[in-house]
Order: C-alpha cells, then sequence, then structure tokens
C-alpha cells in the first residue's frame, strides 16, 4: 500500500442479491488525480464511486480510502465519509435549512467548528461557487444550477481530500449546466482529487486525468482522455461513443 | 423582419375577475350547481340561526341564583353562572383556587416570549416549558410542600382536570410516539418486534378497556394496601395509548423523507442519531404537523372517557351537576356549554397547527 495513492480498490466484488453489479473492479486513485467514469446506464459507474464512501457494500475485495480500509466497522465508515464529500445527481440538499445552515450543519457537529467559524467559512466557499448573495435563501428558491452549486460548497465545506461527483449535471436543464461544470473546472484547476461520473465529455477531455469506461459491471477501457476519446480500442467503447457524440 | 419586437403592455384584467362582483361570480355563481348550493346554504342559514340565537343569546336568562330566576323561553345560563367554579376546578378547595390559577398565568406568561419573532432563547424555553414547567404545575397545584396544603388529586376536576390529562398525555406522547416510529423502522430485528408489537397491541383495543384496566385490574397485580394514585394511573394508561397512534402519523411523515437525504447525511459524516435530531425528523414532523394535532385533538376529547374510572373531568362534572334536584332539566344547557368550551380549545390547536405549517413552510418545492 503506498501512500501516493488515496484511494484503492482491489478486485471489488458486489453483488445486488442475485445481480452481479461489479464485477472485479481494480482502481487506484493518486492523490490529485482526476478521474472520468462513464458507460451506459446499468453499467455499474454509480455504484462503483458509491462504494468509496460505503453508501453501498460490497462484498468481496478490499477498498482502502487515505489509509483507513471500508468494512462494516462504523468507526472506518465515519473516518472515511469525514476525508470524502459527495455531489449527488438530485443535489440532495437539506430543505428545512437555510443554504447557510446547508452548509454548516456538518462542520459544527462531526468536525466540532465553532459556529462563526463555520459560517465564515460557508461564506467563502459560497462565493467560490459565486452564489454568495443566496446564502439565507431555502434551496426551495433557487434554480437547480445553484443548488448544485450550494451543494459542492456543501462538501467542500468539510475540507474533503477527495471529491466524488455521481453525474452532478444529468438532473439540470441545458442553460445550467455550464455554471456547475465552470465551478467544477476550476475545482480541478486548484487540485483537487476527483472522481466523476459524468457523460460530459467535453469536461472529460477538458479536466480528466485518466477516463475510465465501464460496461456490464467492469471497467473496459481506461486511458488518458485524448487516447480514449481519439483511439478506443475495445469494441464497446467505440460504439459507447459513437452513439453519444452522434447528437 | 426588420421590425424590432415591443413587448406589449400589461392589460388591466375584465370587470368579472376583480372587485365585489367578480368575487361573488367566482365563488358563489360560478355554476348553475355552485349557484344552487349557495342559495340552499342561505336557506338553511336563515332556517336554523334565528331560534338559535334566540335560544343562546336573545331570549336566555343570564343573572339570578336559582332556578327561580329561568323564566324566559331561552337558555339558562344562570345554571352555569352558579356552578361556574365547579365546571373549572371540580372539587378543589374553593380558598386554593389561586392555585392553579397561578399555575395557568406563569404557563401563558412562559408562552409569550415563543410568539416574540426577535426573541433569541425560543429552543430553550420551549424545552423548559415541557420539562420543566409540569413539575411546577405538579407542585403548584398539588402541593404538600413550603407549607403549601396538599390538595388530593381525587379532588381535582373539572375543566382544570381535563387540561391536565390532556396536557400530559400531549406532551408524554409525541416523544414515545417518535421512539416508536423509529424502532419500527430499525434494522435492529428485536428492538424492531418490540416496537411492533407494543404498537399494534395499544391500537388495537379500545381506550376504554386501557382505563378499566388500569383502575380495576392494575391495583390486583400489586401487593395490598399499596395505594397508586389513580389519576396517575389514568395519565400512563392515556399516554402509552396515544403514543401508539403517535407512533404510526410519524411513520408516515419518516416515510415520505427521500432516501437522498439519508444518503445526503451520511457522505457529510453524519451519524445516525445527528441525522435523525438535524435531518430526517425535522421534515417528518413537519410534513405530519396536521395528522399529529389531529391525533391530539382527539386526545383531548378522549379524555372525556375518564369518567368511567370516577375521575370528573369537565364533561363527567357537568353531568354530575345535571343531576342536582335543584338544577333538574338543564341538560341541553349543560351539554352545550361542554360542547362550546371543547370547541374553543380544539378549534385552537387546528388554526395553531395551520399556522405552524405556513411558518416552517419553506421555498416553493415539496
Amino acid at each position: 500500500m503506498t501512500a501516493e495513492y488515496i484511494i484503492e480498490l482491489k478486485g471489488v466484488h458486489k453483488w445486488y442479491g442475485e445481480f452481479h453489479v461489479l464485477k472485479n473492479i481494480n482502481l487506484s486513485v493518486k492523490k490529485g488525480e482526476r478521474i472520468v467514469i462513464c458507460g451506459p446506464s446499468g453499467s455499474g459507474k454509480s455504484t462503483v464511486i458509491r462504494c468509496m464512501n460505503y453508501l453501498e457494500e460490497h462484498q468481496q475485495g478490499q477498498i482502502v480510502v487515505d489509509g483507513t480500509e471500508l468494512t462494516g466497522d462504523v468507526k472506518h465508515i465515519e473516518q472515511v465519509r469525514k476525508e470524502v464529500g459527495m455531489v449527488f445527481q438530485d443535489f440532495n440538499l437539506f430543505p428545512h435549512l437555510t443554504v447557510l445552515e446547508n452548509l454548516t450543519l456538518a462542520p459544527v457537529w462531526v468536525k466540532n467548528v465553532s459556529k462563526s467559524e463555520a459560517e465564515a467559512s460557508a461564506m467563502k466557499y459560497l462565493e467560490r461557487v459565486k452564489i454568495p448573495e443566496q446564502a439565507y435563501k431555502y434551496p426551495g428558491q433557487l434554480s437547480g444550477g445553484q443548488q448544485q452549486r450550494v451543494a459542492i460548497a456543501r462538501s467542500l465545506c468539510m475540507n474533503p481530500k477527495v471529491m466524488l461527483f455521481d453525474e452532478p449535471t444529468s438532473a439540470l436543464d441545458p442553460e445550467m449546466i455550464s455554471e456547475v461544470l465552470d465551478v467544477m473546472v476550476e475545482l480541478a484547476e486548484d487540485g483537487m482529487t476527483m472522481i466523476c461520473v459524468t457523460h460530459e465529455m467535453a469536461f472529460a477531455k477538458r479536466v480528466a486525468d485518466r477516463v475510465i469506461f465501464m460496461d456490464a459491471g467492469e471497467i473496459v477501457e481506461e486511458n488518458e482522455p485524448q487516447a480514449f476519446f481519439d483511439n478506443p480500442q475495445n469494441e464497446r467503447t467505440k460504439q459507447f461513443l459513437s452513439q453519444i457524440i452522434q447528437h | 423582419m426588420t421590425d424590432k419586437h415591443v413587448q406589449r403592455p400589461d392589460l388591466p384584467p375584465p370587470v368579472s375577475e376583480v372587485g365585489a362582483v367578480g368575487w361573488l361570480r367566482k365563488n358563489l355563481f360560478s355554476s348553475y350547481v355552485n349557484g344552487l348550493m349557495t342559495l340552499l346554504a342561505l336557506w338553511l342559514l336563515w332556517q336554523f340561526l334565528p331560534p338559535l340565537l334566540d335560544w343562546a343569546l336573545f331570549s336566555a336568562n343570564w343573572s339570578g341564583e336559582t332556578r327561580a330566576d329561568c323564566v324566559g323561553e331561552g337558555a339558562c345560563w344562570v345554571f352555569i353562572a352558579n356552578r361556574m367554579d365547579q365546571f373549572l376546578y371540580g372539587f378543589y378547595p374553593a380558598q386554593l383556587y389561586w392555585r392553579p390559577n397561578l399555575a395557568g398565568l406563569v404557563f401563558i406568561a412562559l408562552m409569550i416570549p415563543l410568539f416574540i419573532k426577535s426573541f433569541a432563547w425560543k429552543n430553550w424555553l420551549g424545552a423548559a416549558i415541557l420539562i420543566v414547567y409540569p413539575f411546577i404545575a405538579y407542585l403548584l397545584i398539588h402541593g404538600g410542600w413550603f407549607g403549601l396544603s396538599e390538595v388530593e388529586t381525587s379532588k381535582w376536576g373539572g375543566l382544570m382536570l381535563t387540561l391536565v390529562l390532556s396536557a400530559v398525555g400531549i406532551v408524554a406522547s409525541l416523544p414515545i410516539g417518535i421512539v416508536l416510529a423509529l424502532g419500527r423502522r430499525s434494522k435492529m430485528t428485536m428492538f424492531k418486534s418490540v416496537c411492533i408489537i407494543y404498537i399494534e397491541f395499544w391500537r388495537g383495543i379500545p381506550l376504554i378497556t386501557v382505563l378499566f384496566m388500569a383502575s380495576v385490574m392494575l391495583p390486583l397485580f400489586f401487593p395490598e394496601g399499596s395505594d397508586f394514585d389513580k389519576l396517575l394511573r389514568a395519565l400512563i394508561g392515556i399516554t402509552l395509548f396515544q403514543s401508539a397512534y403517535m407512533a404510526e402519523v410519524v411513520r408516515g411523515g419518516l416515510q415520505a423523507i427521500p432516501k437522498g437525504q439519508y444518503e445526503a447525511a451520511a457522505s457529510l459524516g453524519l451519524n445516525y442519531p445527528k441525522t435523525m435530531a438535524f435531518i430526517i425528523l425535522p421534515q417528518a414532523l413537519r410534513l405530519v404537523i396536521p395528522g399529529i394535532v389531529n391525533t391530539f385533538i382527539a386526545l383531548f376529547k378522549d379524555t372525556t372517557l375518564v369518567l368511567i374510572i370516577g375521575l370528573f373531568d369537565l364533561l363527567a362534572i357537568i353531568q354530575l351537576a345535571l343531576t342536582d334536584a335543584e338544577w333538574l332539566g338543564f341538560d341541553t344547557e349543560g351539554y352545550v356549554f361542554a360542547a362550546a368550551i371543547f370547541w374553543v380549545f380544539c378549534f385552537a390547536m387546528s388554526r395553531y397547527s395551520i399556522a405552524l405549517e405556513a411558518k416552517l413552510h419553506t421555498g416553493h418545492k415539496k
């Protein structure tokens, strides 16, 4: 186990009942690396990143995040979740709390940061995602793009070492996608370790160090974006790419 | 296509949309059926309202001492006025009425800051009212310390008893209900089974049975001579019974919270108690405010059943007064008065629930 890898998956298998969703996944992510995972729906790409903070349980293999192995042990799980931020397709903001309260809740109650300190850092991150003026509104009063940027800021408030993005733009109207992607690009440029499940190929080309293509629960192909898009090796990858580029 | 598009100015709405005429047309006579219903309702009001008002107000007898003062056609409110003290306090000693009165005043005084917007310690005060106030009220009303003479619970009665029963039932059944609801959704099989058995047991039997059990059966299980306060037994029975209903109402709210909320909380590192306390319960309880208040209202009215175990709540003490040979035949006045008091309290709870829903509503979604 070398320290340069922040996330390591070794021979990970997962079943939903009889259904074999993940088949022998091996993946090592270096500190500062940006990885994009793509693939057709049902290929297991969301499941993979949801295993990385134990929202899903794997049945076989080893997942080590920042030196902590994810087993059923609650202490380990909580340790990992403090270090790993996650952004969801449906934002999952807490609708009964204001934007600012959404951002300060976890720092105050998980990391025991004082309220004033948490608010100061929350405002800093709201400025970074360019919506400080919405701090006292409720999530239901914001547009989808704004909500997703709040969700990103909420994760950043925990100072995570890794950010997981689970199709962060799939639930957004077209004109709102770019405001979210802009924030993600900036985050990547600042050196954040990121693992993104996304269909935004332009984003992948621009920021990814590595693109991983999954199909039917397996990693089919992985490569640098240039080579991945220009010269895919596997037949299934070629087919997938031709389908999404047609439009 | 060289013309520049110019936005059209807003036009004023037609008369049929605004003003008194517009309102009448839209709300009362929008269709034949609606118009017919409006006329029918007006006719019914005209038929029933004047005689009712005449009986209750205009021809009623308001002042006097005995039934001989009730000469008119209308209601004899003299009876109610004459017995008012008993209706309010039961058999509580008259010279000590100031104690329950003071307890009531303290409650009102504590509640006022909760309605002041800028008051910063609302949560703490609310918790104090829920946890500390019952003891203050008990010490005041029951006495038996610091020179206050003791007034046994068997002397408590009337509206005071109704309020004690329902307040304790309400305050105690909500937290127990929340624990049961969480338990029923728990992954711990044994805990879950216990909660399910509890809920299904208490929901499956009538409250009357529970009260009978508490008053008649329970003493059989205790050693002879041990006196276990009758009011306390009724309170425990009512609380256990209502908490099962509360549990199911709360569970309804818990089921409406999307999985994403749990996942978002988990991904931020919140553990189970914190997720429940800060994320899930505030949303779930808010969703079921109508159901919770509905249960409270039902509880408030169900307290009248304690008359079968010999406690004299508001309704029981009115019924007792009706059997007084001096005042025979004023059943209507007695029951109308009881109904009016119950209605005022229940309606207040209902309005408060609506106000609370409006206040807690955030944003446009969900």
